[in-house]
């Protein structure tokens, strides 16, 4: 058997592959954040429900309506975009121009209510979502089996990451969202209409939020509170890249994967908390964030 | 002259006019608080103190300096499974046991906030909330804490051992003590000129750093004794309730307390104390209605009506009705 650092080979792949799918998670849901607090300037604290809602929407849509993963991987963010759009609407606009403070308390009781709500419905144990056929089975690497709808968690990640990055710097709507976090007051008085850019913005990133959802359905059980420790782990997250980059958020989640796989391999006791001594480092070598400017 | 020495004399009378309301506000409270086992249930009164106690400790650092910590859980847990490990472990009194976890509180406090002041606003949420999340992990599995089952049938012992505090009724008085103890430490420090410069730096703090103080310091301390007491808070719960859990650590609670603060008046001495009884009572009538499943529903409700209408608390929409209709 090969052994890599005193590690069975297999068992070192493994974990690493564990971890990079956790890292594109990190990655997705720290984005959202990222594109969330460039424009509200708020801290999405309902991002890990949301994340929840997207898993129940797929799971919904397949057990109720019969409809496939394939269509749910659209419909899901749709709708929890949607939903994301009216709690910006009607509940955060009201406070857009108090202490931002105020926006992450409001989300925090929205995620105890989505939480709970679900708890109420589902109970806390969880329900399985069935692999999609086409992406059922694995590959022999020679080195390592890779289970092909691990692989397609991180493919699917990586390419929406790298499709928010470009539309952010590349294109005009990138560009109004970037003119906007600079200086909204400027951009309405140019015409844009910057309230329903923000509307829109949120709504985006809860779709990512929920995007992410939908890919982790049928890796882990659909369960009410999957998002909610997931979401102080992308707090971490955000805190060691600091949200100054898109690239910076996309990089710092992968990594992070990865650090926690290594750590599971090696010195699995510290796993859960690998990332939070990282934060600590980081706070005390680089404290704007690997990534940031200024704090 | 003489125009401004009346002003001035009418602004102390008006000033003391002032402080012998509060005065008589105090004790009136005080003579209730000392009669309240008789009428109510007294476990249930010493849980009010003890989690008003953390809320107020909470609310000075929010209330203010102007910092959200979303990780006071840590301090309420670490407080009380020192002193229920101890309590448990050694034979040693009660009050050694409280003071004891006090100290473990202060000393994490310590480092929490060296890392968190370092990041502002939202951040040093996120931090905090971060740094208590790691401290749950911690207490997940370490074995003195007992893991998910936490430490049970803690002892309540001899207060200084003379006075047998597993009559409830000596319990309470202490706890009413230790509570009015923590209360006054607070209201010291919020009346102190150190009070005032942490005002200042929740206002606007380039202007306190351009006057030439050293915020970091005043956030730091700030930050410190806020852990203490609400270790102390802790600590205490832990003897009264001879049960030290893993919920106390869980950022469920860190976020209870933020609601506590918020529904009684943020940046009121005595709004966490309204809001942690209200929030209580509410969770206890809940938990035995037809609504019991859906206590974290309707806490997560009110607390998005507090932000959205409600966002200066019960004193402080009094005080708003009292300036605009008596003044």
């Amino acid at each position: 058997m090969t052994m890599i650092f005193g590690v069975p080979a297999a068992a070192f792949y493994g974990q690493l592959l564990l971890g990079l799918i956790n890292g594109a998670f990190y990655a997705l849901l720290s984005l959202g954040l990222a594109v969330i607090f460039g424009l509200l300037k708020i801290i999405n604290f309902s991002h890990g429900a949301q994340y929840m809602l997207g898993a129940f929407a797929a799971y919904l849509l397949l057990s109720v309506l019969g409809i496939n993963y394939w269509a749910a991987l659209f419909l899901a963010p749709l709708i929890v975009g949607l939903l994301g759009v009216l709690i910006e609407r009607y509940l955060l606009r009201r406070i857009a121009h108090i202490d931002h403070i105020y926006g992450l308390l409001l989300t925090f009781g929205l995620a105890l209510v989505i939480q709970g709500t679900f708890t109420n419905w589902f109970g806390v144990s969880g329900s399985r979502y069935p692999v999609p056929e086409l992406l059922q089975g694995g590959i022999n690497l020679g080195f390592m089996f890779l289970p092909i709808y691990r692989a397609w968690i991180v493919v699917v990640a990586l390419v929406v990451c790298f499709g928010v990055w470009f539309m952010i710097e590349k294109t005009k709507l990138g560009g109004y969202l970037r003119a906007g976090t600079e200086n909204s007051a400027l951009m309405q008085a140019f015409g844009v209409n910057v309230p329903l850019l923000v509307t829109l913005t949120y709504g985006f990133g809860v779709g990512l939020a929920a995007l992410g959802g939908v890919l982790a359905a049928p890796v882990y059980s659909v369960s009410p509170d999957m998002g909610s420790n997931l979401l102080i782990v992308v707090f971490a997250v955000v805190v060691i890249g600091g949200m100054g980059s898109i690239v910076g958020a996309i990089l710092t989640g992968l990594l992070m994967g990865i650090v926690e796989g290594l750590t599971k391999v090696y010195y699995p006791e510290a796993s859960n908390v690998v990332i939070f001594l990282v934060m600590i480092i980081v706070l005390l070598v680089r404290p704007a964030g690997l990534f940031g400017k200024g704090a | 002259m003489a125009t401004t020495d009346t002003k001035i004399s009418a602004a102390q009378l008006a000033k003391q006019a002032e402080n012998r309301r509060r005065n008589i506000f105090y004790l009136v409270l005080l003579a209730l608080a000392l009669v309240a086992p008789f009428v109510a249930y007294p476990v249930f009164l010493m849980k009010i103190l003890c989690f008003a106690l953390f809320a107020c400790a909470f609310n000075l650092l929010l209330g203010y300096a102007g910092l959200l910590s979303f990780g006071h859980a840590a301090f309420l847990a670490t407080g009380g499974y020192m002193t229920g490990f101890l309590l448990s472990t050694y034979s040693i009194t009660p009050e050694i046991g409280i003071i004891t976890g006090t100290l473990a509180s202060t000393v994490l406090g310590t480092f929490f906030g060296i890392l968190s002041i370092r990041r502002q606003g939202i951040y040093f949420a996120m931090i905090t909330l971060a740094l208590a999340q790691m401290v749950f992990f911690m207490y997940l599995q370490a074995d003195f804490t007992g893991g998910e089952d936490g430490l049970q049938g803690v002892p309540r012992g001899n207060l200084f051992g003379i006075f047998d505090l597993s009559n409830n009724l000596t319990m309470y008085y202490f706890v009413l003590a230790v509570f009015i103890f923590g209360f006054l430490l607070i209201q010291r420090t919020v009346h102190s000129p150190f009070g005032q410069v942490l005002k200042a730096i929740r206002e606007n703090e380039p202007r306190a750093i351009s006057l030439g103080y050293n915020t970091d310091v005043y956030k730091l301390v700030a930050f410190v004794i806020s852990a203490a007491i609400a270790g102390l808070a802790g600590s205490t719960k832990t003897v009264v309730f001879q049960l030290a859990s893993l919920g106390d650590a869980h950022w469920h609670m860190s976020g209870e307390v933020i609601l506590m603060t918020l529904v009684g008046g943020v940046g009121t001495l005595f709004g966490p104390v309204l809001g942690a009884g209200f929030v209580l009572t509410l969770e206890h009538q809940l938990s035995q209605s037809f609504l019991g499943d859906w206590v974290d529903v309707i806490l997560g409700v009110i607390f998005v009506v507090c932000v959205l209408t409600f966002r200066a608390g019960i004193v402080g929409e009094v005080q708003k009705f009292m300036k605009k209709n008596f003044n």
